[in-house]
């Protein structure tokens, strides 16, 4: 009765281990998906990585990185593959070019122009401290 | 001398901000533009929705101005969008294609059967590969393509009346010249 039972056990253990099976066949190709697609964005939930998504879209495009991969194509290869169709919105790090500069530098200029009216003004109350201490 | 105007600026500042922020509430963050628009169409060929014995091939479609609208059965917005679809059938100003998308072929057949076909052929694609190559992340989505195969304009969403009178049929008639 009891090697029944650990034959049983045996047995459906097997068949569990056949049926949840979350990875592909080759773990260091699934680290790589998962690795390359946490930069990617999934554009049907847009605020969800292509790595983290459970879009249809995103189950086939993560199917599709694995089929490039596969062929041998590199990380580079694969992310133009998708900016070539979905465009520079994919990517969580946005490229820097003419139509992302004012993301890029925008906070700068603000610096810039922040710290040249602070100095103006230091400047200006400096020189007329006496002015400041009539006004006040 | 300037003392008027300095206290006008945090003002228009305000102003700006507030002219961004109105603007902003216009923009669907779900449209995304696409880089194909300009460049060639992604060239395909692909079993025709009931009739599997024909292939749809893009390269046939050289030559003349086309709309490939991509749908499916399962659609919602699609079936917002048929009406829109029907009536352009129906003024011949343009050929509609069909791209059958993620679906099963008898339950598109049935909702044509249903509602009308506007299409001339659709093309399946089962998988969503075709789908992927155009760059469709959610249906329907149509895209007006030239006589060169050169993708003009895609609409994202479906075509609602304003979208055909104020943007479609205008490029198509600056196309078909």
């Amino acid at each position: 009765m009891k090697k029944l039972l650990i034959i049983f056990l045996l047995i459906s253990n097997f068949a569990f281990a056949g049926e949840a099976k979350p990875l592909g066949d080759d773990p260091a190709l699934e680290l790589r998906l998962k690795t390359l697609s946490q930069d990617l964005r999934c554009l049907v939930c847009q605020n969800t990585t292509l790595a983290d998504s459970s879009a249809p879209l995103a189950e086939d495009l993560r199917q599709e990185i694995r089929k490039l991969m596969r062929e041998g194509k590199s990380d580079q290869e694969v992310i133009d593959y998708l900016v070539a169709r979905y465009g520079d919105f994919v990517l969580y790090k946005p490229p820097v070019n003419e139509s992302t500069a004012l993301l890029w530098f925008g906070p700068f200029l603000l610096l810039i122009i922040g710290g040249f009216v602070l100095f103006r003004v230091l400047k200006k109350h400096a020189g007329n401290e006496d002015i400041q201490a009539e006004d006040v | 001398m300037n003392r008027t105007f300095k206290f006008l600026i945090p003002l228009v500042l305000f102003f700006i901000a507030v002219g961004f922020l109105f603007k902003g509430l216009y923009l669907d963050p779900h449209e995304v533009p696409s880089p194909l628009v300009g460049k060639p169409a992604p060239m395909f060929q692909a079993p025709v929705l009931s009739d599997a014995s024909k292939t749809f091939n893009s390269a046939d479609m050289k030559g003349q101005v086309w709309l490939l609208n991509v749908w499916a059965s399962w659609c919602g917005a699609c079936r917002e969008e048929h009406p829109v679809l029907m009536a352009m059938a129906k003024s011949d100003q343009i050929a509609t294609y069909g791209l059958d998308y993620k679906d099963i072929d008898q339950e598109a057949q049935a909702v044509l059967d249903a509602n009308g076909n506007p299409y001339k052929t659709i093309a399946t694609d089962a998988n969503g590969k075709i789908g992927i190559d155009y760059g469709v992340y959610g249906v329907p989505e149509t895209y007006v393509i030239d006589k060169a195969g050169v993708i003009r304009y895609k609409q994202i969403g479906p075509i609602t009346e304003e979208v055909l009178i104020n943007k479609i049929v205008p490029l198509l008639k600056e196309l078909q010249r």
